[in-house]
């Protein structure tokens, strides 16, 4: 164990891992956060906090991840290099490492022409890779990425995102592999949809031995209509979902969809859990908290395992 | 080349106000080349402004005359002769002519005409596509001759992120992914051990961040 | 064959389409007409293979300038037309005629001193 959080624990101890995700508000509204994380509280193992996604001007991740906190949630905070620079990252990991902040997920980001201001300057001083890199140099040798010494080192558990859907496939486990080689430690995937890709792609994986090296958490969102599905399918870069997925959507009632969309991430759940090395599940319900905890439940998944020690 | 896009005529015709004697100045190298602001350019900016103001009854004088180059002083000084006879010099050379002409004739309007874009290559007649940003430290060896500084959109050393699709990148369909490009053609030669290397964060001192920048060839001094 | 068509109509003749430049169109409209057609081949029919869909993207190109100048783009024509079709020259002629009529002359005002 290398840090104290609880992520890490339950993957040290063997278990299986549950995460979903909170997109901070539009505004400074503190219990916009704290009704989602109540929404999620004994449902997941850690809960990621978005950080500005989409490109879109939100309560920084930061904040949300510390009000989290203070309602003893585990959070892991997102950090996208599109907006600042070496010397912000730094700045905010010792920041965020100084809250109690457990969990750091190292991610490019989305481009700005996605969001609310794409007239704006993107940063990109860094990429994802490298972000992994400067924490763990952070950590562990206690040096910043200019080479000074860090007092006082953040001790935070490394994360990163990977898409097994996006292009070229081929290169998709060798990318994870300077993830890992960089010092990732877990790793939550894209939202899969395309099951029969996903076990390819986790092949690649286990054939370099990575599963050994970071704990892959696959990441699952349920659809909530026929239209969302074809929505992400034709609008959302790098998505993956397969007509059949569609035509089962379209298939039912439009009363009766959203269950539709339930069943399915559910029935992904369990299909990908049986796939060698995958360690955990991330369940994404975009703007939809409330049904994770059925969600989760309905796969089996309760009650998680309690990994606090004396509180926070 | 450094490639260019003119301006629209409202907006050049906004910036004129009321000048009436204009001196539409082109430039005769890379500008030329993108069809931006050469000679020719040069002559349908000029055959606009006088069918406008002709229109607007108007009196006014618009000469043309394009340089062999706006970034050379002594081809800037070629004009000094002629130059008071005009209120405004409408460059149409890049943003580096376009400065040159106002600091060699320090008390004259010098307006720009052109956008300058990007350092680029032509990809057909009449297309143009930027390939380089100047950044002073070239990696284009580590990432098989394609440079993800200039050619992804986020500039990653260590694409491609999650949205390329296709070949093209998240943010254009039209648009190739930079990481594509180079993984392919590590693929070709046979070096996709190249690809599992990190690249390091980079040294932006050598860019523009590292403050506006200036070259000395001591050797080549007068 | 004999036809006849507007006596406004002022032929420049050019070897092709292909030949008919950005600067010729706007220089012909400086000198004072009030419209500019352009006859061409019928497309897929040019001797020089392309030259007059070159012509085409011309026409397009200078109607844009002429709009952002403020004379309107409707006083640029491109036609096509095969060497056999003197019905047709006459007819666009006749067309184009009624067209600048009906927009005018080209609204230039007099000013004292300009060349």
């Amino acid at each position: 164990m290398k840090t104290n959080s609880g992520i890490e624990r339950i993957l040290a101890g063997g278990g299986f891992v549950v995460t979903s995700e909170c997109g901070p508000p539009r505004g400074a509204d503190a219990e916009v956060i704290r009704r989602k994380g109540e929404l999620l509280r004994g449902v997941v193992d850690g809960v990621n906090v978005t950080d500005n996604q989409t490109s879109v001007v939100r309560m920084s991740s930061l904040s949300a991840c510390v009000i989290l906190k203070g309602m003893g949630l585990e959070p892991i905070l997102q950090m996208v290099c599109r907006d600042r620079n070496r010397i912000a990252l730094q700045s905010d990991i010792l920041g965020a490492a100084a809250l109690g902040i457990n969990n750091v997920l190292c991610l490019s980001g989305d481009h700005q022409k996605f969001g609310d201001h794409p007239q704006g300057k993107n940063v990109y001083d860094m990429d994802s890779v490298q972000l992994i890199q400067v924490v763990c140099r952070m950590r562990d040798e206690g040096r910043f990425l200019g080479g000074e010494e860090v007092k006082g080192r953040p001790v935070m558990f490394v994360g990163a995102a990977e898409n097994p859907f996006a292009d070229p496939f081929e290169i998709r486990a060798l990318r994870l592999g300077k993830k890992v080689k960089a010092g990732c430690e877990f790793i939550q995937t894209q939202c899969i949809y395309n099951i029969e890709r996903f076990s390819r792609w986790m092949e690649m994986v286990c054939e370099r031995g990575l599963h050994e090296r970071c704990a892959v958490l696959a990441g699952v969102t349920p659809f909530k209509s026929a239209g969302m599905a074809n929505y992400m399918k034709k609008n959302v870069p790098g998505m993956d979902v397969p007509e059949e997925m569609i035509a089962r959507m379209k298939g039912v009632p439009k009363e009766r969809q959203a269950e539709e969309g339930i069943r399915i991430c559910v029935e992904t759940i369990q299909r990908v859990r049986e796939i060698p090395g995958v360690r955990g599940i991330h369940v994404m319900a975009i703007e939809w908290e409330e049904k994770v905890a059925e969600i989760v439940k309905a796969a089996g998944l309760l009650p998680r395992p309690e990994t606090r020690v004396g509180g926070h | 080349m450094i490639v260019g896009n003119r301006k629209d005529f409202g907006e050049i015709l906004e910036k004129l106000g009321p000048a009436r004697r204009v001196l539409v100045l082109g430039c005769n190298e890379c500008v030329t080349v993108c069809g931006a602001g050469g000679e020719r350019e040069v002559g349908v900016l000029a055959s606009e402004l006088r069918l406008c103001w002709k229109k607007e009854g108007e009196t006014f004088d618009v000469k043309e005359h394009t340089l062999e180059r706006q970034c050379d002083y002594e081809y800037i000084d070629q004009i000094r002769g002629f130059v008071n006879d005009y209120d405004v010099i409408l460059s149409m050379a890049c943003g580096a002519g376009v400065q040159y002409v106002a600091e060699t004739y320090k008390t004259k309007l010098v307006l720009p005409a052109v956008n300058t874009t990007f350092l680029g290559v032509t990809i057909e007649q009449g297309v143009w596509s930027e390939r380089c940003q100047g950044c002073g430290a070239c990696i284009l060896d580590m990432t098989a001759g394609v440079c993800p500084i200039a050619r992804c959109a986020k500039s990653l050393l260590n694409g491609p992120c999650g949205g390329s699709s296709g070949g093209k990148c998240e943010i254009d369909n039209e648009l190739d992914c930079a990481w594509q490009l180079i993984v392919d053609r590590l693929k070709e030669a046979g070096r996709m051990d190249r690809y599992e290397e990190i690249l390091p964060v980079k040294d932006w001192r050598t860019g523009r961040d590292g403050g506006p920048r200036r070259r000395v060839r001591e050797d080549m001094r007068l | 064959m004999r036809l006849s068509y507007p006596s406004n109509v002022k032929v420049v003749k050019v070897p092709c389409t292909g030949r008919v430049d950005v600067l010729l169109i706007l220089r012909a409209f400086e000198s004072g007409v009030d419209g500019v057609y352009v006859a061409g081949c019928l497309e897929g029919e040019c001797h020089f293979l392309r030259g007059n869909l070159r012509a085409r993207r011309r026409v397009e190109y200078v109607k844009g300038l002429l709009e952002e100048v403020g004379l309107g783009g409707d006083r640029l024509e491109m036609f096509n037309m095969s060497a056999s079709q003197g019905q047709r020259f006459a007819q666009f002629a006749q067309e184009m005629t009624e067209r600048i009529r009906l927009l005018g002359p080209l609204p230039v005002r007099k000013a004292p001193g300009n060349g």
